[in-house]
């Protein structure tokens, strides 16, 4: 790469997303209060937000570090019970939502690191099958452990009622943009590269002195971290919790959103939590054709594009700033618009 | 005491159908190294056809067994030449994400085409029952574990004696260099397919026998499972997959005589991760290191 690829400097390239991302914010948040979005379609829009937490999170586990685990609803599941218990135990004592949702978090990264550490010893299909046996394990004890303890904690499959509906445009969307940012921040570090050179091949970064196991654990823990926030998001927004609301197929569903965007490209990640979540609320006449099509989608983008639909593309803004100022100095010698950095930023052209 | 025995004859029934599945999933994933996950699904719409069969064009149940097989049998070889092959050369993952996408799809049209609730199967096999020491086993469990135990017999001979057996196990070695000794790698993948399938057809009959039930959902319980009693067993051995699925039909058969079969999918899938930690080889299993 060329020495003076990036046209604008370091910090800006920060602020202007900043920027840009605190405007979209405000300016969707003031049409939400006013009413001039409907309270059905903010909801809709707080579920695209948690959708798209999943998806990018799963992306770390399954495009960064190339394995392909089956139970992130299981952390989810996770992360949505603790956030739960906490709000309505807190109901008056006013605990602040955002703590519920980093404890539902730091829980779910808990069990993330507890399978983690003995899954990803395993190779592949191994590992596929044990965070899927995983994520049903966390189902059938949310199910059944009131019978065992023998007091109300989950409420079993009538699910856990009343929790605070503490869930809202601007809450969602800003850890939307906190998530992509740790992620996409932690992902240009070395620990980033490390973890990318684990998907490439395996035995050569280990052989580079890479210590495989702590970095497949750490991206592992990363993923469970944000599910769980997801999971709290998604317990704040809907109010009710039921078992059966995280089981294979909920999986399943996020695995489609990181398929088709493309493995590795966090703004596939979000494109396709949005359109995906957007999609079949326009379309609810067709909704018993909703999982065929998931499933459809899933082996043709296999069998015709596997990279998905984006590939490892990542779009940055300051990457095109860059392009067009190149552009308009008359400098159009190939390549030198190449960006090396700039924050991702998929919510502010939505 | 009689409890006792029952029980384990109840495990032995429903780990022979593990063990039938369990067969299949080991072939494939030995030949291809793809954990197969459509194969429960499979099972499923070998059920849906014995139904469809007996209840919609009232033929006679012997019928519906060998179509239900036949149809396994094409369905897995079909799955196989549509969405497997042309991925062959693609990476793990791409493949393995194709599998769940098969599996899927299997499931979903089922619940598009049939409903989503179960259909009741008719009885497909009668018998007398027979009296041991005074236990009274029923004629459909002698049945099960009669069969599984000849397939297992009859597929070690296929894989061990015959001329196809040794181009699988070619195949399952190093597909490149079985090719260049002129074994048709295509052909050979496509008829362990239709073995497996073959396999997964017997277990949905023997699995109507059991529970007389047929739901587009039927299949993934079982056939993850299948796939724990493989990997129990020793992923890509034959007696193994056999010896896992006892083990695990044994082992859900206590957790329901001991009053937890809420438990009982929980206790499979500890078993699982506690194989993967202590023997991911599996009790029969072979060590095979990865080459750079």
């Amino acid at each position: 790469m060329k020495k003076n690829s990036t046209i604008i400097p370091m910090p800006f390239r920060y602020l202007i997303n900043i920027v840009l991302f605190a405007t979209f914010l405000f300016v969707m948040n003031s049409l939400i209060t006013s009413g001039a979005i409907s309270k059905y379609y903010a909801g809709v829009i707080s579920f695209i937000g948690i959708n798209i937490i999943l998806a990018v999170s799963l992306n770390v586990a399954t495009g960064y570090l190339g394995q392909l685990p089956l139970g992130h609803a299981g952390f989810m599941a996770v992360g949505a019970y603790t956030s739960a218990l906490i709000m309505k135990a807190a109901a008056g004592a006013g605990i602040a939502f955002p703590f519920a949702l980093i404890a539902a978090g730091l829980v779910a990264a808990l069990f993330g690191l507890l399978i983690g550490m003995p899954a990803l010893r395993l190779k592949g299909d191994y590992l596929a099958i044990l965070t899927l046996g995983f994520g049903e394990i966390i189902r059938v004890i949310l199910l059944n452990i009131d019978n065992v303890l023998g007091f109300k904690f989950t409420n079993g499959a009538a699910g856990l009622q009343k929790i605070p509906k503490t869930t809202t445009f601007l809450i969602t969307f800003i850890f939307v943009g906190i998530t992509c940012f740790v992620i996409h921040t932690m992902m240009k570090s070395r620990h980033g590269r490390a973890i990318l050179s684990i998907r490439e091949n395996e035995i050569a970064a280990e052989s580079c002195g890479i210590n495989t196991t702590y970095y497949k654990t750490l991206g592992f823990v990363v993923s469970a971290f944000f599910a769980g926030i997801a999971g709290g998001l998604y317990a704040g927004n809907i109010g009710i919790l039921n078992p059966s609301a995280f089981g294979f197929m909920k999986s399943i569903e996020i695995l489609v959103m990181v398929v088709l965007g493309g493995m590795g490209s966090m703004f596939g990640s979000v494109f396709s939590a949005t359109v995906l979540t957007a999609l079949p609320e326009m379309l609810r006449s067709f909704a018993s054709y909703r999982m065929v099509a998931y499933s459809l989608v899933l082996v043709i983008v296999m069998i015709f594009k596997p990279s998905g639909l984006m590939g490892t593309y990542d779009f940055s803004l300051n990457g095109l700033l860059d392009k067009l100022i190149l552009k308009i100095k008359g400098n159009s010698d190939s390549g030198g618009g190449k960006a090396l950095s700039g924050k991702k930023e998929g919510n502010a052209n939505e | 005491m009689s409890l006792v025995i029952s029980q384990l004859i109840n495990g032995l029934q429903s780990g022979s159908i593990y063990a039938l599945v369990a067969l299949g999933y080991s072939m494939v994933y030995g030949i291809i190294m793809l954990l197969n996950f459509a194969h429960g699904d499979v099972i499923m719409v070998g059920a849906y056809v014995a139904w469809l069969v007996i209840v919609s064009f009232s033929l006679p149940p012997a019928i519906a067994i060998a179509l239900a097989i036949i149809a396994c049998t094409v369905l897995g070889v079909v799955i196989e030449k549509v969405a497997y092959t042309p991925l062959r050369k693609s990476p793990r993952l791409s493949l393995l994400i194709t599998a769940i996408g098969i599996s899927f799809l299997l499931e979903n049209l089922a619940q598009l085409i049939f409903g989503a609730g179960s259909q009741q199967v008719p009885t497909l096999i009668t018998g007398p029952s027979i009296d041991i020491a005074g236990q009274h086993i029923g004629f459909t469990a002698i049945i099960t574990i009669v069969v599984s135990v000849v397939s297992m017999v009859a597929l070690t001979f296929l894989v061990q004696k015959t001329k196809m057996g040794k181009a699988m196990r070619a195949v399952s070695e190093d597909m490149g260099t079985a090719q260049l000794m002129g074994i048709n790698v295509n052909s050979t993948i496509s008829f362990t397919f239709a073995v497996g399938s073959a396999l997964a057809g017997i277990g949905s009959v023997l699995y109507c026998c059991a529970y007389p039930q047929a739901s587009p959902t039927m299949g993934a319980m079982l056939g993850l499972k299948a796939f724990v009693a493989a990997v129990l067993g020793g992923i890509g051995s034959l007696p193994g997959a056999m010896l896992g699925g006892f083990c695990i039909g044994i082992a859900e058969a206590v957790v329901s005589a001991v009053g937890l079969s809420v438990w009982k999918d929980g206790v499979v899938f500890a078993i699982l991760i506690v194989v993967l930690i202590f023997k991911p080889t599996g009790i029969l299993g072979k060590v095979i290191n990865e080459k750079v």
